[in-house]
């Protein structure tokens, strides 16, 4: 693991085996390619659309895909779906990410002290992990949802809430396992203070578990995020994410299936996506532990 | 046996000890906190709240607080429901058989299909299947399963006409058959999940199982193996699949929240659902709880079982 980070600050990071051996990774490279259309196409996209995602077209309500001006079709209210298609993918991707984000922060500082300290504040702090592991993800995180006022900042709030601890474990876990090198030691001597030795010295080695975790965390929070929403107490209309757009979808599943067909797809290739780079990177990066 | 199992039983007293507490924040988190119920009244006014809250002791300090709810808890006495006023736990004892029902049966097929596909994969290592399924499985760990749920009610119960789009029995006809019929669907939706992530660990432990030396022992004795792989690889490659299933309950449990509101199953996660909606908190509490204390529980079972069958674990 030092070598991976010592190789790449002499060599030019796209040189490195690491990187030869993510390009080599077939399925992580169409996810990078599918992410990146993905991403293009939810930012560039409602800019290229005739309609606005909130343009109701009362004459082309229920208008199914690929006839007529609209695209994908219409939604029982006549708003043009690849129009909101575009516009949901924004918020339910930069959901995912801010609690990916927030939730790789949490877990990497209870991960960090737990494993660097020990004693009975590590172990304390990997109980509270095991106990938050112990509650369904779901019924936590609808429990809080629908306490707390559901603004999209608040769902990635609650998301993070509920997803930090794999984090911590995988940290707590690598940090252990450093803590009594001769490099640790060294820096000990030296003087170094507790934090500069936790963060600066021994959390670089651990980078590469923590990026695996955090791209396979970003595909579990887009997943909570549609699940939530699904279920009517994640991002609350007018605003679209993937999740709240099948909100309804159900009721015409008869006559009009692609309104439930074609955001459940977008948020699966998202998901699949990021699972696909996650595993690409956890070749590439060497990380142990299982394959799932 | 016995230390392992009172280091066991003290671990998992602990771990319950730390989900009451965060349960306990959660409650105190919704709005109203404990007195939510009353909130919701408009003959309630300010005065009334504030004599509660000293009457109820929820202007005591916290700890307090904590430990009052949590004795409760201990007793059986889990709050009244908003909406019909039965005890919380009878409410959710009505509630259990459809979600044990609906786990258990789509556990089971995840069980057979996982291993199946594992042990296939294993023995067929980079072989096409073991590609497709590596890959197979990635994709279904993706698919959120209230949208495979639409998709299967789509093709099966409203193009084909199969199968039940919802419900548990047909009203009026309790036969098994009918139970059976309603049952299908979601216990394959739910099982999709786990059918995936059970493959990949039983490849795992296939693999594992595979390269050791009693199989090498086995295989220089001359047995076939067709015989190894069933007398001595799969049985040792299932027992880590005992913990592995105490410890997939929490997401069996979430899948089976979602898939029951797609299938208008009448289980645990419909129940915590509509109790959600009604702003029912004393239910929505007590099955956030109920669910943690039943994986603890079970976690805690699995260990034991495992430990019974295997004498390196509790002789360690």
């Amino acid at each position: 693991m030092t070598a991976i980070v010592a190789n790449s600050r002499q060599e030019r990071w796209w040189n490195s085996r690491t990187a030869h051996r993510f390009m080599n990774h077939h399925l992580a490279l169409l996810g990078m390619v599918m992410i990146a259309v993905l991403t293009l196409a939810c930012v560039l996209g409602p800019y290229l659309l005739p309609y606005d995602s909130l343009y109701i077209d009362l004459r082309a309500r229920f208008a199914p895909p690929f006839t007529g001006h609209h695209y994908l079709g219409t939604d029982p209210l006549g708003r043009d779906l690849a129009a909101r298609l575009f516009m949901a993918g924004r918020v339910s991707l930069l959901v995912g990410f801010s609690a990916m984000l927030l939730s790789t922060l949490i877990g990497t500082l209870v991960g960090v002290l737990a494993g660097y300290r020990g004693g009975w504040i590590g172990t304390t702090l990997m109980r509270t992990v095991d106990g938050f592991l112990s509650f369904p993800s779901i019924f936590l995180v609808l429990a809080l949802a629908a306490a707390l006022k559901p603004s999209p900042m608040m769902i990635t709030v609650v998301i993070a809430a509920t997803s930090w601890m794999e984090v911590a474990r995988i940290v707590e876990a690598e940090v252990r396992s450093l803590r009594e090198r001769e490099f640790v030691q060294a820096g000990r001597m030296l003087g170094l203070s507790g934090t500069h030795i936790m963060f600066r010295e021994i959390l670089p080695n651990a980078i590469g578990p923590i990026i695996v975790a955090a791209t396979l965390t970003v595909a579990r929070a887009i997943l909570m995020e549609a699940y939530i929403s699904f279920l009517g107490y994640g991002i609350q209309p007018p605003l679209p994410s993937w999740g709240n757009m099948l909100n309804g979808a159900q009721q015409y599943l008869g006559t009009a299936p692609w309104l439930a067909i074609i955001p459940g797809a977008a948020i699966t290739i998202a998901v699949t996506s990021f699972n696909f780079i996650g595993d690409g990177l956890r070749d590439a990066l060497d990380v142990r532990g299982d394959h799932t | 046996m016995r230390g392992f199992l009172l280091n066991r039983l003290s671990q998992s007293l602990v771990l319950l000890l730390i989900v009451s507490v965060i349960g306990f924040v959660v409650l105190n988190l919704i709005p109203g906190g404990p007195l939510a119920q009353f909130g919701l009244d408009p003959s309630m006014t300010q005065d009334d709240l504030n004599r509660l809250k000293e009457q109820l002791g929820l202007n005591r300090p916290l700890w307090m607080q904590y430990l009052d709810w949590a004795w409760r808890l201990v007793q059986g006495d889990w709050g009244h429901s908003f909406r019909d006023g039965a005890p919380v736990l009878d409410v959710i004892g009505r509630h259990l058989v459809a979600t044990l029902l609906l786990m258990g049966s789509s556990t089971v097929i995840a069980i057979a299909i996982g291993t199946w596909i594992g042990i296939r994969g294993a023995t067929h290592r980079y072989s096409v299947f073991d590609y497709l399924a590596t890959v197979g499985a990635m994709v279904a760990l993706s698919i959120p399963t209230f949208w495979f749920g639409l998709v299967g009610i789509y093709v099966f119960s409203l193009r084909l006409g199969w199968l039940p789009a919802g419900n548990m029995y047909t009203i009026g006809d309790g036969s098994a058959l009918n139970y059976l019929h309603h049952l299908i669907m979601p216990s394959i939706v739910l099982a999709l999940v786990h059918v995936a992530i059970w493959s990949r660990y039983m490849r795992t432990a296939t693999l594992d199982v595979i390269s050791q030396e009693f199989v090498k022992t086995a295989r220089a004795k001359g047995l076939s193996e067709r015989r190894i792989l069933m007398k001595h690889v799969v049985g040792n490659a299932l027992l880590p699949m005992i913990t592995l299933a105490g410890m997939q309950l929490p997401s069996v449990l979430t899948g089976a929240l979602v898939t029951e509101t797609v299938f208008t199953w009448p289980g645990m996660g419909r129940l915590f659902l509509d109790s959600l909606g009604y702003s029912d908190y004393p239910v929505v509490m007590g099955l956030l709880m109920f669910s943690a204390i039943l994986v603890v529980l079970c976690n805690l079972i699995a260990d034991i079982v495992v430990a019974i069958i295997d004498p390196r674990i509790r002789l360690s």
